[in-house]
């Protein structure tokens, strides 16, 4: 079945791919096209659309209309796509970094506006791409290139962020767990409006060297013994959370989706008002 | 029969892209272009176009990018800061070749400067505000007429070319108003694509006789991949120092060897003249004035005005130094195109420069006074 997928939907001539022995991205990459398989989707009219950084650069493997743009903006490019060309299917890769340091306005505007596209976030808690600094994913008290000492920011929670911006469906898996990750991201196409998936993803080479977090295998294990599925961490307390991954779908809401909105103002002025007479 | 109406310069702006196909636009709030953005916001939805208020210049000029790589003419427009935030993803649009055109309405800077007043501070920045070597198209209209005509052509330029058009207005013109003529037929030029499906995954392989790529949109069956780091014929990221040189140099050229189509100008008065005054944008209106002015008092004194800012008309301007006396080079900044100037025209005549900073218009009487000074 894998090499299948990969014959289908990977330009194989441009594998194997730049990551690292050891690194998640490979399983959420998996997970996007398994998620796309699975719905049919017509290929030439998916756009897969990311920034800068690891995680960014799974655009350039998957055989779609792919755009790798810059560094924080994969969002923006996304809703000129998606305005201009409502039928395609807009589905965006980011990395934490990308997406909630350096993305960090965009992403609560597209979250906010509602705009129909599945963002697919892989957190793998660190800047990989540049060698291991702190993100705004990396827990409080551990280390990073530019966190020598430990670090002392606060981490977002990328989803609730995102939940609290407006964003109509959020949901979160690990890569511990590649088959819920797989069906998040179905859900997340077929809803509509914005979705981001949050996949917790690890990196060995880079914050887990730096955090004597073992090998990758004992990383992925922590992710097996530290996820709470959403269902049973409502009925917890929450200092019983602290330190977890709370995972499935977390939020889901209908809101009007930008584009549908703003195909009825067309509707409503084009041919109505003739401006070149007025 | 063409039409004539009451028009602002920025409205101007608006109405000559829709008329040449523009269909998106993505902006944000931003003195003294503002304007742009409420035009767009109300007539792109009659043409069944969009309009987006991003949330800050970045996204603007990234949601551009976005609708362009969809197949859809797409503007932006701002001032001042604005400008400078648009920066990297201009540089994205020019190595990546994705049609777009960024209009700057020039305001007093440098930092937040003074937002209301005019100037012509940007010309430098339109050239060589993104980092790294790379083409770059500038226009720079002087009249609202200019402003609907000249719009058309930077869509025409950036399609042809596949390259971002700056089109640097400056607030005189942007906030003036004008009767103007809407020409009943207009030239336009659309991008060249192949039809989906065919690039075999080698979007930027430039066929025989063509100057840039010729993929399709996306969602038309090509599946290609675009991106802004150095790449190959595939599109794809490459290392090679090969390909980084066969990449940079092929955009150059794409302009370079092609300046005698891209580069526009104009002279009045030149014939007999003395003196030329060198001029652009808003400042071209004060400038005619004094032309006015001293050929009334017997003074041989001529116009010489780049439309096209950048690439330079290097060879107009070289020919014209060569029947001139002395050349003044009248810009509302503290001296950036006479830089250009000084370097094309080298011995050939005497040069002078005189500008401005204070947020106030270049006067005829101050023109006058350097055209009567020795």
């Amino acid at each position: 079945m894998a090499s299948q997928l990969v014959e289908k939907y990977m330009r194989t001539e441009h594998l194997p791919h730049i990551w690292c022995p050891g690194c998640g991205n490979g399983v959420i990459m998996h997970a996007v096209v398994r998620a796309i398989d699975k719905l049919e989707l017509d290929k030439n009219k998916v756009c897969i659309v990311s920034g800068i950084g690891c995680s960014s650069r799974a655009a350039g493997y998957l055989d779609f209309n792919t755009i790798h743009t810059t560094h924080g903006r994969a969002l923006a490019f996304a809703t000129g796509i998606k305005l201009a060309k409502p039928e395609l299917e807009v589905v965006v890769i980011a990395g934490d970094g990308d997406i909630a340091a350096i993305g960090g306005n965009h992403l609560i505007h597209a979250a906010r506006r509602n705009v129909g596209m599945t963002v697919v976030v892989i957190n793998n808690n660190i800047y990989g791409m540049t060698g291991g600094q702190y993100s705004p994913a990396t827990p409080a008290g551990e280390f990073g290139t530019t966190a020598p000492y430990g670090n002392i920011d606060r981490p977002f929670d990328i989803a609730a962020l995102a939940a609290g911006a407006g964003a109509s469906f959020t949901a979160r898996g690990t890569v511990y767990n590649p088959a819920q990750i797989t069906s998040c991201i179905q859900k997340g196409i077929l809803h509509k409006g914005f979705s981001l998936i949050e996949c917790i993803s690890v990196c060995p080479v880079y914050y887990g060297r730096k955090n004597k977090k073992g090998s990758v295998i004992d990383m992925i294990k922590w992710q097996r013994d530290n996820s709470i599925p959403v269902e049973k961490a409502g009925k917890l307390p929450p200092e019983e959370l602290k330190g977890k991954i709370v995972t499935g779908v977390l939020s889901q809401a209908t809101y009007p989706e930008y584009t549908e909105e703003y195909a009825k103002i067309i509707e409503k002025v084009s041919g109505g008002i003739n401006y070149e007479q007025a | 029969m063409s039409r004539l109406v009451l028009m602002q310069g920025n409205e101007a702006c608006v109405e000559g892209a829709i008329a040449c196909g523009m269909r998106f636009f993505a902006g944000y709030p931003i003195t003294p272009s503002t304007e742009i953005a409420e035009y767009c916001a109300l007539r792109l939805p009659m043409v069944k176009g969009h309009f987006i208020q991003m949330e800050d210049e970045i996204a603007s000029m990234a949601a551009v990018i976005g609708a362009s790589v969809a197949g859809v003419k797409s503007m932006t427009a701002t001032s001042g800061p604005g400008f400078s935030l648009k920066q990297e993803n201009i540089g994205y649009a020019s190595a990546a070749e994705i049609p777009c055109v960024i209009v700057n309405a020039q305001r007093s800077g440098p930092s937040t400067g003074l937002p209301t007043s005019p100037s012509q501070g940007d010309v430098m920045q339109s050239r060589w505000g993104t980092h790294g070597d790379h083409p770059i198209i500038v226009l720079s209209p002087s009249s609202v007429s200019e402003t609907y005509t000249l719009i058309i052509r930077a869509f025409n330029l950036s399609e042809k070319y596949r390259t971002p058009v700056i089109f640097l207005m400056d607030e005189m013109v942007g906030h003036l108003r004008e009767g103007i003529e809407i020409p009943e037929h207009i030239e336009i030029v659309n991008r060249k694509v192949i039809k989906g499906g065919q690039s075999q995954h080698m979007p930027y392989r430039i066929p025989d006789g063509e100057c840039a790529p010729v993929f399709a949109p996306f969602g038309e069956g090509d599946r290609y991949n675009i991106t802004g780091l150095i790449h190959d014929e595939s599109g794809f990221p490459t290392n090679s120092h090969i390909e980084a040189n066969r990449m940079i140099t092929r955009l150059m050229r794409k302009i370079e060897d092609n300046v005698d189509d891209i580069v526009a100008t104009e002279e009045r008065y030149t014939e007999d003249a003395d003196i030329a005054v060198l001029c652009y944008g808003g400042t071209t209106r004060s400038v005619l004035e004094a032309i006015d002015e001293a050929r009334s008092k017997g003074i041989r004194v001529g116009m010489f005005r780049p439309i096209t800012l950048w690439p330079f008309p290097e060879k107009e301007l070289f020919k014209l130094s060569g029947k001139i006396k002395k050349l003044i080079v009248a810009e509302h900044n503290y001296g950036q195109i006479v830089l250009e100037a000084e370097r094309v025209v080298k011995n050939n005549c005497s040069l002078k420069f005189t500008g401005k900073v204070d947020g106030t218009l270049i006067s005829p009487a101050e023109i006058l006074r350097a055209i009567e000074e020795d």
